[in-house]
């Protein structure tokens, strides 16, 4: 059997071939990656739990990177919050709440914006510009902003940061899919389906909805690190997680008192970590861009 | 060209108006507007006073037109921190933040644009590839982290610059600037240098794209065909073709950086009205926050407007287009 | 024949471009020389190299392109081992070119007169007042009425024949000795077209330049050309005099695109007879044949045509008409290879 060229092979393969093209990339989806899974790994790859109380020794606050604990067998690699907290489980387990809510929130965003820009550019006419109008609104204002307008009504906690990311970033899915399913129904394949008399919802769904998640992974690629980065900044403001279990935006607050007395690294760390994470997913994304922007012209 | 202005500034005052009745109806439907508008801390027969100075007793309507009618001559209520105005408050840190702002922008363009030049003319060099690179981390750095990571270097480390508070100010046109000391400035660097990373990469990826469009034009070709020189064809010709989709983009961001001086001007502790606010939603002080947004709103608007007006003045092609 | 220097001798130009691809030889070995006060005509399909030919000439090649091999001469001069700055003196000032498209040429959002001035100051210390007269006389010349309005207005302002005039007024600046001109007139209505090709005539007696016409189009050439260079996949495969090339065309692929015309050869063929179309489609530079490029599409092609031919004079009575095919002329007439 003749083995297949290049253009014989699925989209998804073909997109995937161009995408390890770029080196940069994949090294990015490389430290991607390795953060998924040590957030999915967590209690079995740090010494601590550092959201259990009971685990933190109050005398071990502030040492130094590398200092040994003096009641557990291990060893504080990144050092000691002002909690007694080992950093580098803090860091793997706060990387947990970063990725979750991130994720979390952009897949909860997609799905109600998808829903809604596919909505407007089914409905069209004046539902169409009606809901054009509200996303054109809550696009123009800045988004921390509004995050902490919200937070302020609806008070702290994950839950409602997970609230509030999705409150705000619905629209950018609704503009792209009400767009992209409007180039879709000008195309020749949906004037055959329909002439072959298939019911609209179902063109929508099974042609109209496929060709549009090209851009909509592209959107939500970087926009889970947008909400990464603004889950972080709310926590560090103080909004967001408890103080008994913090994430990266937390830690990197706490330490900021120490900073001064050159205790640099309780807020050193943690922000190499974010920063890592950030700069992998939007290496992913950028090249994920490139690599299916050409694409859509199938 | 006069008939479109006056629709857009009739179009910007709309969203105003409905701003003022989202965030009025906002204040009505999360609480019961007397907790949010007078202090949690008066007796029963001071609230009821209050009540009926403040009209709360009044049917909605009336309270909305009351309200307006109590901006329009920029009274939105006291803050109960402060116990001044309100709109007072936030103006009087207004050019702190305008500051920051400002500055923030100059360094990106001044950074970002000979970058993103030098990125989009020899796309293969290999600073320009490292400039690519520096840019996915420029606009994936935490903007709060490297604040404290900028204080403790800078700061903490080195001792060059001072790590909070905002300088000494000298007046201008009637407004306090700390711009215009060498103390203002120096306190002025760090904060406003912090605020720019992310516009500094977002300047230079969008400069870049920009020359590369416009740098295998046809126009650029002939202007080599004329005689002209290097330097003349870059700038006049592909720069200035380049900058004008751009500066559309920067005004947006200007409106933007306002925004997120939040987290800056409170980790540098600088007095600038984003602090205001994050304090004011701290400590629940209402007033102030509607005073901030309806600020915000009204600022967000009218850069809206200067940046269509902007663009349509600087592409002959749109402007004439219109005049025909 | 005198002794004068020609204007243009273009020997053996090579510019190749460097995609991922692969090497694309764009212009492979192209020669001809121009002199004073004569007409080139080159012709050839989209891909055929001519505009790069043109753009090597002028040193604007953009990269992936590179100007690899070859001399080009000036006056004498040799225009690929001179400098940049020497080169960018020389542009617009003593050859100069037109493009295809004035509203992509013309900068959009710059008025005429800060384009024309600039034109001005790149080669002459003048001051702004003189600079703006001289490019007000410059429209004049080309018969653009109130040229000072015109040089306050944008190019989309402007009708396209009338852009395209601007485009020439800008060229004529400096008086050059050379003009290529890329397709001035694709772009434009027929009737401006004509106007267009008279006055480019004129200008040609009365100032001596030499100019070479770009153009896919054989019939816009026939009547300005003192002589026709036929161009096919990077190569010159037919040169001569225009009575010649158009009246006795020896290339196959020549006769393919006379016969192609409505309008030539009116004696040789009746009114309501077929036009003959090239059969296959444009080369790819990627994957040509060893010898022949024509070969594949040719009806006369036989084995010794998978080696490159030379360019033979095939007819004794025309000793400057040229072709590069081992079959040329009407009848099927072989050329042997030279030893």
């Amino acid at each position: 059997m003749k083995a297949k060229t290049f253009d014989e092979r699925s989209i998804w393969w073909r997109v995937g071939a161009d995408f390890l093209h770029s080196r940069v990339a994949v090294f990015g989806l490389v430290i991607l990656a390795l953060v998924v899974l040590a957030a999915l790994a967590a209690p079995w790859i740090t010494p601590q739990n550092p959201y259990d109380l009971m685990q933190l020794d109050v005398l071990d606050a502030r040492l130094h990177p590398g200092t040994p604990s003096s009641s557990a067998g291990y060893t504080y690699w990144l050092g000691t919050d002002g909690q007694g907290r080992d950093l580098y489980s803090a860091i793997v387990y706060g990387l947990r709440i970063s990725l979750l809510v991130g994720i979390g929130s952009a897949a909860i965003a997609a799905v109600i914006g998808t829903l809604v820009g596919l909505l407007a550019a089914y409905a069209g006419g004046k539902v169409d510009a009606l809901l054009m109008r509200l996303v054109d609104l809550l696009l123009s204002f800045p988004t921390i902003l509004m995050a902490l307008m919200i937070l302020a009504y609806v008070g702290k906690g994950v839950g409602n940061v997970v609230l509030t990311l999705v409150l705000l970033e619905w629209a950018y899915y609704a503009r792209t899919a009400r767009g992209q399913a409007l180039v879709e129904t000008q195309r020749e394949y949906v004037e055959a389906a329909r002439g072959q008399g298939i019911p609209r919802w179902r063109i929508l769904t099974g042609h109209i909805l496929p060709n549009c998640l090209p851009p909509l992974l592209v959107i939500g690629a970087l926009q889970i690190a947008r909400a990464i980065t603004l889950e972080a900044t709310l926590s560090f403001l103080g909004l967001g997680v408890p103080i008994t279990e913090p994430s990266l935006g937390l830690l990197i607050s706490n330490g900021y008192q120490y900073l001064l007395s050159n205790e640099y690294w309780i807020s050193f760390f943690p922000g190499v970590a974010l920063l890592a994470t950030i700069v992998a997913i939007n290496l992913v994304g950028d090249q994920l861009r490139d690599v299916l922007n050409p694409r859509l012209q199938k | 060209m006069t008939g479109w202005l006056l629709r857009r500034i009739a179009q910007a005052a709309l969203v105003v108006v409905l701003m003022t009745v989202i965030v009025f109806v906002g204040l009505h439907a999360i609480g019961n507007p007397v907790d949010i508008l007078i202090g949690d801390d008066m007796n029963q027969q001071e609230r009821l006073e209050a009540i009926a100075r403040l009209g709360l007793d009044q049917p909605l309507w009336r309270q909305y037109l009351a309200f307006v009618d109590g901006a329009l001559h920029g009274n939105l209520g006291k803050s109960f921190v402060y116990q001044e105005d309100a709109i007072r408050l936030i103006l009087q840190r207004l050019p702190a933040t305008m500051e920051l702002a400002v500055g923030a922008l100059v360094l990106a363009i001044v950074i970002g644009v000979p970058l993103g030049l030098f990125a989009g003319m020899k796309p293969e060099h290999p600073v320009s590839k490292a400039l690519m690179a520096a840019s996915i981390v420029g606009f994936s750095l935490p903007a709060f982290w490297v604040a404290l990571m900028f204080i403790m270097v800078f700061s903490v480390q080195l001792g060059w610059l001072p790590a909070s508070g905002r300088g000494e100010t000298r007046a201008l046109l009637g407004v306090q600037w700390s711009w215009l000391t060498w103390d203002g400035l120096q306190h002025l660097i760090l904060p406003a240098f912090n605020l720019a990373l992310f516009k500094i990469s977002l300047v230079l990826r969008l400069t870049r794209a920009g020359v590369r469009e416009v740098l295998p034009q046809d126009f650029v070709k002939f202007a080599r065909a004329k005689g002209l020189s290097n330097a003349r064809v870059v700038v006049v010709h592909v720069l200035r073709n380049t900058l004008i989709p751009l500066v559309t983009v920067l005004g947006l961001e200007l409106g933007a950086t306002i925004a997120y001086a939040v987290v800056t001007e409170s980790i540098f502790a600088w007095p600038g009205a984003g602090k205001l606010i994050l304090d004011s939603i701290n400590s629940l002080d209402r007033p102030v926050v509607v005073a901030y947004l309806m600020v915000v709103v009204v600022i967000f608007v009218t850069l809206n407007l200067v940046v269509d007006l902007l663009y349509k003045l600087l592409d002959p092609r749109v402007r004439l287009e219109g005049a025909r | 024949m005198s002794a004068e220097v020609p204007t243009l001798e273009v020997r053996e130009l090579q510019t190749r471009f460097h995609t991922r691809a692969g090497v694309l030889p764009v212009v492979n070995g192209v020669s001809f020389t121009l002199g004073r006060g004569k007409v080139l005509g080159l012709v050839g399909e989209s891909g055929s190299g001519k505009s790069v030919t043109g753009f090597s000439i002028m040193g604007l090649v953009d990269p992936p392109g590179v100007v690899e091999g070859g001399q080009v001469l000036f006056q004498g001069r040799d225009l690929t081992r001179l400098d940049d700055e020497a080169r960018r003196s020389l542009r617009g000032n003593r050859i100069a070119m037109i493009f295809q498209d004035p509203m992509a040429t013309l900068n959009p959002v710059l008025r005429i007169d800060t384009q024309m001035m600039e034109a001005v100051h790149a080669h002459r210390q003048v001051s702004n007042a003189e600079a703006r007269q001289l490019a007000a006389q410059a429209l004049a010349r080309m018969g653009i009425p109130s040229p000072d309005d015109r040089l306050r207005a944008y190019p989309h302002q402007l009708s396209g024949g009338m852009r395209q005039r601007v485009a020439i007024a800008i060229a004529l600046l400096h008086g050059p000795d050379l003009i290529i001109a890329d397709e001035p007139t694709t772009a434009l209505d027929v009737t401006i077209q004509a106007q267009i090709l008279s006055e480019m005539q004129t200008l040609v007696r009365e100032t001596g330049m030499a100019l070479i016409w770009i153009s896919h189009d054989l019939s816009v050439v026939a009547g300005l050309a003192d002589e026709i260079a036929v161009m096919y996949a990077g190569r010159i495969v037919e040169h001569g005099s225009v009575d010649d090339v158009l009246d006795h065309p020896q290339h196959p692929y020549t006769q393919g695109l006379i016969g192609s015309l409505p309008s030539a050869n009116r004696k040789t063929r009746q009114r309501g007879a077929r036009l003959t179309q090239i059969p296959g489609m444009a080369p790819n530079l990627l994957q040509m044949p060893s010898g022949c490029a024509f070969a594949p599409r040719c009806a006369r092609a036989t084995a010794a045509c998978e080696a490159m031919p030379d360019m033979f004079r095939p007819r004794a009575e025309a000793p400057a008409h040229q072709a590069r095919c081992f079959h040329p002329g009407a009848a099927a007439r072989t050329m042997e290879a030279a030893a």
